[in-house]
Formats: C-alpha cells, structure tokens, sequence
C-alpha cells in the first residue's frame, strides 16, 4: 500500500551553531510509511558514518521485505504480525554493519548512533527507539513525548532520584545508556501505536529538546502545523537561537486520512481458518 | 599550556608552546610560526589564547586557512583540530588533554554508557570501599546512585571530567518587546502584545502568517493560504521577513502595525 498520499513528511538537518560537522542523519520513504532519524557519537567523522549507515541500512532493506511483504502479513508460526519482527530484524542488520565497520577500521572505532524509526500501516504506527533520539505527537491540541530516552538522566528520573527541574541543569545529559552499533547485539524499544487523522508526529534529535522546552515545540507545532515544512525550519531556527550546541535534525510526520490495511480474500480466509 | 604541532606529509617538525596571548603565523620572517612556503601568506594568520581558549583568526590570507576540512575566518580551536596552510598541518593539542592526556570533555556530544563497563567499574569501587575503614565504606554506601553512576562512567573512561560547569543555556538578550495593534476590522484598536515565541496570525484558508520573535528581532512568515501578507504594501516572500517599529501589515483583508515597546 502506497501512503504518499496519506502521510505528509517534513524533515530538516542543521549542524547547529558551535560543530563544524552534522552528525545527524535523516530518511523518508514516504511510500512505505517508514521514517528513521538518527544521531551519530564517535571521533572525527565517525559520527555521521554510523548514522548514515543507519538510516541507509534500515530504508533500504525495509524497502527490499516491504516489497515481498506487508507489515500487518501474519507469521503463520507465531500467528503474530510480522511487522514487529520485520523492523526489529533490519535494525539488528544496521547494527551489525556499523558494529563490524567500527570493528575493523580504527578510525571508527567505538562509533555508533542513536535511533528512533516510525513504521506506519493499518492506522498504526510502529515505534523503534535506542538512545536520546525522540518521538513526540500532537495530537487534538496536546503535545506528548512518545519514546523514554535510554539515558542515564532518565534512569535518575525514574528511580527518583533526581526531579525534571534538576535534570534541565544537569551535567550528564549525553550518557546514553543504549545504542546502535556499540555491542554486537542490541534490544531496540518497540512499541505500537494507533494514529488518527490530523496527528502531527516529531522525530528529533537530542540538538533540539536539550535547546527548546517541550512548551515551545508543542507551540511551534500548533501555530505552524499547516505548514510542515517551514515548522521543520522553525523548530530548528528555535534551537539555533537558543545556543545551538549541537547538531538538530527534525522529521515531521502529518497522518492526513485513514489507512486501514486493504486486506485481500486470501487474507480473510486465512484469518478465518485460524 | 596548549600547543601547536607542525607536520608535513605526516611528519613531525616541531612543537610549538602557545605561550604568548598572540602568536602569528605567517611567511614572512617576523612570525612566530614562520612557515617558508609560498602557498602561505605573509601574515596568514593568528591564534589569540585567553587563558585555556584559544581562537584561529586568519588574516585576509591569500589562500585561506582551513580547519579540519573547512575554511574559516575565525575558529575556537578545539582538541585535535588540524590547521592547514598549504602542505603544512597543524595540529591543535588543547590544555587539558596536554596536561592530563585525556581528550577534552564534550558535555554536548552523546556517548553511550555501556552496562559492563558500569558493573565492572561499580565492582572496582566496591573492591576498593571493602579494604577501607569502616566508616568510610558506610559513607561510600550512603553516596548516592547518581553519584556511583557517574564515578564509574568516569571510570569506564566514557564520561571525561571537565572542571568547567556545564555554560547556562543562552539568556535571550534584552530585546524590547513587539505588539501588534489592529488598523482596520471588526477588533480595530485592539493591541496585541508578542511576547510569545511564536504568534499566529489570520483566517485558516484564507491566509495565516507567524510572526517570530528572535534574539535578531521579530519576524513575519507566510504559513498557509493563497493570500501573502503584506508589509508595507509590498507582499512578502516564501522568506521570513524582518520587522520593523511601524510597519504595516496587511493580512486576509485586515491592516495592523507593528511597533515595538520602549
């Protein structure tokens, strides 16, 4: 099923105010519903090599299953979706790849990246996230974060041990405490979500939450949502205005209508015979 | 003390102390760092140290002066950033990193904590607090998680210790503060203060603007509809367009001035 027509993308990249080097990356394949943001660490230009091979990696073979399968296909063996396994699979192929190259080059050595990837089917959208790297939803007026950040700040927060207005001023907001192509393996965060007609989803990197309260973005979201484009560019002329320490990277995701999965006759049946 | 080091096809040549609150670096003899080559101006440029920060400054140079890939007018040099001038390469080694080894810390940079990395530092701290006095284990017990997590992280060689605080996020710098008041409609007369980041503006469909305020001034976008505002008369661009004390704008049919408040 192509989604061009139901889902509008936006997305915007900047290395910000103070680096030299943009070690964010972003893709977009709007036809299969698939968006992947991701937020590179490691030495030089490390960085970017482990994001881009990410997103590359992660579009790519998406793009090479989706065009054999459909997300909402069901495993005859688990008689589960394969849309989870799908995506959990392609994430581990593009963790393999930049954990192999960081292996055997050294000037890689130890890079990896943050990610957060949005499948969206069936009226659905499937979340996959590692590190700081976030989604947000604005949906009737309200603004919410979607993804936990895999940080050693969260685990603070969630075991109380810090709150939310000491956590703005602290020193350690880098420490991720999970990431895509660090360790052999990996167990990125999934979770599933039912969309509506009109949401606005955000894919951000750690440039823009660390620099814009949650307030301004929601606001910035609201005020510019007819236009995504140039919401993608405000959101990022924000976080420059603020300082800009970091590279900001945004994608913009509007569900413009309905997409529930076009089930064919043998799917029915096959549903029926279970 | 911050040094520079002088390589030519990746060999060494020298190291220089950047000792003086100037040095320069040019062809001509009178430099600090002279470099002979003629791919190199005769005042190419100069590093200003200010206690630990030093800055690249190039000087009008003839062929530009190019920092880890980019040329720059002006840099903060950071750790391991490679000047070139011509064949020649200078390498900046900052004062922490010369004095203590490490690379100098980046509180901005994400890097990721690993769990065995924590654990085994954890277990190294737990070893050490075993051989000590009692009351000073009970006192390591008592230092909180956060503190633990962070001494290990340190540990671990993951998190580099850097003395200076974490810079506060930027104050917004005092600005006046812009209003709207309404020309023409039904609401004329009507002021309307900008504080907000963002303001809309208009009729959905017909024609909406934001006007954002930034540490630059305020600034009026079209958003949506066919109808771009005007200012001034004059209909603006896809481009943000800057604000100034009294202009007026006029969007979906109703007029309004912008003036800023003393």
């Amino acid at each position: 099923m192509d989604l061009t027509q139901t889902l509008e993308i936006a997305s915007c990249t900047d290395p910000g105010m103070v680096r030299s080097h943009n070690e964010d990356s972003v893709a977009a394949d709007a036809a299969n519903g698939l968006v992947v943001l991701a937020d590179g660490m490691g030495g030089y230009n490390a960085g970017e090599v482990a994001s881009g091979m990410a997103t590359t990696v992660i579009v790519t073979e998406m793009q090479q299953v989706l065009a054999s399968a459909r997300p909402y296909d069901v495993d005859p063996r688990t008689s589960q979706e394969i849309a989870a396994r799908l995506l959990r699979e392609q994430v581990l192929k593009a963790n393999t790849s930049i954990y192999q190259a960081a292996q055997s080059q050294p000037q890689y050595a130890g890079m990896g990246t943050t990610l957060v990837v949005c499948l969206f089917y069936d009226n659905r959208v499937l979340v996959a996230h590692l590190g700081d790297s976030r989604l947000y939803v604005l949906r009737d007026g309200k603004f919410k974060q979607v993804t936990r950040d895999h940080s050693l700040l969260q685990e603070q927060i969630d075991s109380g041990l810090i709150t939310l207005e000491q956590a703005k001023n602290a020193q350690h907001k880098n420490l991720v405490t999970r990431a895509l192509g660090i360790d052999p393996s990996v167990e990125p965060e999934m979770h599933e979500y039912r969309t509506k007609p009109g949401d606005i989803y955000l894919l951000c990197s750690d440039g823009l939450c660390d620099m814009v309260d949650d307030d301004d973005i929601g606001m910035a979201l609201q005020a510019l949502g007819g236009n995504l484009k140039l919401c993608a560019q405000q959101l990022v002329q924000m976080a420059n205005d603020n300082g800009g320490r970091d590279n900001v990277s945004v994608i913009l995701v509007r569900v413009l209508r309905e997409y529930p999965a076009a089930r064919g006759v043998m799917a029915k049946v096959f549903a029926w015979l279970k | 003390m911050a040094k520079l080091i002088l390589s030519m096809d990746g060999l060494v040549l020298k190291e220089i102390p950047l000792t003086k609150e100037r040095t320069t670096i040019g062809r001509k003899p009178h430099n600090d760092i002279q470099i002979d080559n003629l791919a190199v101006s005769g005042e190419h440029a100069v590093i200003v140290t200010i206690l630990n920060d030093s800055f690249l400054e190039d000087l009008g140079s003839t062929n530009g002066t190019v920092v880890n890939g980019n040329p720059i007018k002006k840099h903060f040099l950071q750790n391991n950033d490679v000047v070139e001038l011509g064949k020649y390469k200078l390498k900046f080694v900052g004062e922490s990193a010369a004095t203590v080894g490490a690379e100098k810390a980046d509180f901005e940079k994400t890097m990721v904590l690993r769990p065995a990395a924590m654990k085994a530092a954890a277990e190294q701290a737990k070893a050490m607090t075993g051989s000590s006095p009692p009351q000073a284990a009970a006192g390591a017990v008592r230092a909180t998680a956060s503190q633990q997590a962070v001494a290990s992280a340190t540990a671990a060689g993951i998190a580099d210790k850097d003395p200076r605080p974490v810079p506060a996020p930027a104050a917004r710098p005092a600005q006046p503060l812009g209003a709207i008041q309404l020309l023409s409609g039904a609401n004329a007369g009507k002021e309307l203060e900008l504080s907000k980041p963002l303001t809309t503006l208009g009729k959905p469909g017909v024609g909406v603007a934001v006007l954002t305020r930034r540490p630059q001034g305020y600034f009026i976008t079209h958003v949506e509809g066919a109808n771009r505002p005007a200012v001034n008369g004059q209909q603006i661009g896809a481009a943000p367009h800057a604000l100034k004390d009294h202009d007026v704008i006029e969007l979906a049919g109703v007029k309004m001035e912008f003036f800023l408040k003393a």
